[in-house]
């Protein structure tokens, strides 16, 4: 039975305090899943997790079972990392699952280290994130002291550690191969892959890096079993997903909501529509990093698949008539990203809001490839003339070529993350961008 | 060596020195923690880390350099970080950060004893956009004209970013 608009998985338990703490949490049920998980053999978790249709919350939206199938058999040390560095812009759902249900995430993150016979196992949180770190430390000080972490959990013989990690401020850290370099004590700066972090991640080691809200939906799924959770989702995305709505609606928020759910019904039914009797423009679909929707692309539902494929989604552009390949002829439309989405109203200057977001991927760009160190500051400041209305006649061509030039040439997908925006915006609110040169030239 | 960790600081680097294989690991939460003692990472302060973790003096500046929130110089006891990324910016947020710069006197960048005054990116509390954030606390909703009332909250109540240190 596909999810109903209400149903909450992982954010049963948002404004109850007494939740927070382990007596609560265990009073509600917690860790009882968790002595069911601890009796299954790690390949039959595995193969639940397979069987739910859980797919990454990261970004990527990335099958969590097959990645946990990429961990070598016999290999004598894994690490799991939870992702907690949520700083893509328009997203913040993960800082708000950790301050009101922290022992879920780690009771899923037990269950997923047993599920990788992972033993030393780390959450990376944004160094910003003060309140929840202070919060985390405590739940997992907890739960070492009732002995769901430590060296013979439950009695089991099985040993799994939790270590909060704190960053210190740098975007690219929620890239995973960025984040295990800061997590090694290193500059945050990504690796080149292959090898991919399943593989060589962690110290050397096979790693797998997954994101706060994937992990907290895993012990829901054993317990309730992977048909339940697959059946609530929509096609090969499987459970509910937390949605980030800013911007000019009347009710902005973080919704927990069915898979299957239209950008308009968000917008109009959960969020009480737009802002000042306003009429929407543009919807950043999931984080800044994604191709924006323009007004006629809204009847589509926020699943991963549907925001890649749906043919009412017009193909990102490189220039008008030239279609962006994203590798092999495939078209880019846009994805389901982070769950951030961001409305954006009729009356906002859209040049305007494109220099915003290429300013901060300048700002965050860590430096290590010529095309995303350059091309990002490049991308912002001639935003930011055309923005000021002092752009000249070939800054659109301009902007379209630097943007075409990072894309697929960067060692991180941060490269991506500037120029698909910047082409998406260009595609579909073109206009916006010649009347701003033509009022230069009218000048 | 001029500087010297607390015992309280000695003894919880030693604490996270056995949460991983080496010590090196441990970079980030020591200087935390130095910050958290000495104000600012001077490069005594850096050559404290180094020699407390066996690691060479241009790797703790290489790291200590790469974080923004690691400062090199003295800032205030507050810290006021202000969103101005997309969903701030949509919902009024470069008018709550000139509230803060002409209220406090200061541009974005500077501090003075009591406060500094960051332009912040996304600070993942969009959907209650301009939001704001010092320390362990969080402004949300926040409009201009709260911008005065806030500063007096923080200087009665400081949130020094070294809180949870
Ligand atoms: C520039 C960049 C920033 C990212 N930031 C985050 C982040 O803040 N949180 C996150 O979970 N994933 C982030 N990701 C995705 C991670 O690299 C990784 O794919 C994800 O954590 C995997 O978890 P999942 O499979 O559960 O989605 C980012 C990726 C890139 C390229
Ligand atoms: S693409 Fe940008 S952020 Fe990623 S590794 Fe290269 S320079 Fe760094
Ligand atoms: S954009 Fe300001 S908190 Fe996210």
């Amino acid at each position: 039975m596909p999810a109903e608009i209400g149903t909450k998985l992982v954010s049963a338990k948002f404004g109850n305090e007494a939740a927070k703490t382990l007596a609560g949490y265990e009073k509600l049920g917690g860790y009882q899943v968790l002595r069911k998980a601890l009796a299954m053999r790690p390949e039959d978790l595995v193969n639940e997790v397979k069987a739910s249709n859980l797919r990454g919350r990261g970004g990527a939206g990335f099958a969590t079972g097959v990645k946990w199938g990429f961990v070598p058999k016999d290999s004598p040390a894994v690490h799991l990392v939870c992702n907690a560095d949520e700083s893509e812009p328009g997203t913040c759902k993960d800082r708000e699952l950790i301050y009101w249900d922290p022992h879920l995430l780690i009771e899923g993150m037990i269950i997923s280290a047993h599920a990788l016979r992972a033993v030393h196992n780390y959450i990376y949180i944004r160094g910003e994130m003060m309140r929840e770190y202070a919060v985390l430390v405590r739940a997992v000080e907890e739960a070492y002291q009732r002995g769901y972490l430590g060296k013979n959990i439950l009695g089991t013989g099985l040993e799994c550690h939790l270590t909060v990690h704190r960053g210190a401020g740098a975007y690219i850290c929620g890239e995973e191969t960025a984040l295990l370099n800061s997590l090694e004590g290193r500059r945050g700066q990504p690796r080149l892959k292959p090898p991919f972090p399943a593989i060589k991640g962690l110290f050397g080691e096979p790693t797998i890096v997954n994101n706060v809200e994937t992990l907290m939906n895993v012990p829901i799924i054993i317990d309730k079993g992977a048909q339940w959770f697959a059946g609530l989702g929509v096609g090969r995305s499987g459970g509910t997903r937390m949605i980030c709505v800013s911007g000019h609606v009347e009710r902005p928020g973080v919704y927990e909501l069915p898979i299957g759910v239209t950008f308009n019904q968000l917008i109009n039914e959960v969020c009480g529509g737009v802002w000042k009797g306003r009429k929407v423009r543009a919807v950043i679909p999931g984080g800044t990093s994604m191709p924006p929707l323009s007004v006629d692309e809204l009847d589509v539902p926020i699943e991963f698949d549907a925001l890649m494929t749906d043919e009412r989604i017009r193909p990102v552009e490189v220039r008008p008539g030239q279609l962006f390949d994203l590798g092999g002829g495939r078209q880019l439309r846009t994805m389901a990203g982070s769950g951030g989405v961001v409305v954006i109203d009729d009356h906002e200057d859209l040049v305007k809001a494109v220099w915003r977001i290429m300013k901060f991927y300048a700002h965050e760009s860590c430096g290590q490839c010529t095309p995303c160190r350059e091309g990002t500051g490049w991308l912002e400041k001639v935003c930011r003339r055309v923005a000021n209305e002092q752009g000249k006649p070939d800054d659109l061509e301009l902007l379209a070529s630097i943007a075409h030039g990072i894309a697929g040439n960067t060692i991180c997908a941060l490269g991506e993350a500037a120029a698909w925006p910047m082409l998406g915006f260009l595609t579909k609110f073109r206009a916006d961008f010649e009347a701003k040169i033509g009022k230069v030239r009218a000048a | 060596m001029s500087l010297e960790f607390s015992a309280e600081a000695q003894k919880k680097i030693a604490a996270l020195c056995e949460r991983y294989p080496s010590k090196k690991p441990v970079v980030l939460a020591a200087l935390h923690l130095a910050q958290k003692e000495f104000g600012h990472l001077s490069d005594e302060a850096l050559q404290l880390v180094g020699h407390t973790l066996d690691l060479p003096y241009a790797h703790v500046f290489g790291v200590a350099t790469f974080y923004t929130m690691f400062r090199r110089e003295p800032g205030g006891k507050t810290t006021i970080r202000v969103c101005t990324n997309i969903s701030c910016m949509l919902r009024g947020g470069y008018d709550v950060l000139a509230a803060f710069e002409s209220k406090l006197g200061l541009t974005k960048g500077q501090s003075n004893k009591d406060f500094g005054l960051v332009e912040e990116e996304c600070i993942a509390a969009c959907a209650n956009a301009p939001a704001v954030v010092c320390g362990t606390k969080y402004f949300l909703d926040v409009e201009p004209a709260q911008v005065e009332e806030i500063i007096r909250y923080l200087r009665e109540h400081p949130h020094p970013e070294s809180e949870v240190v």
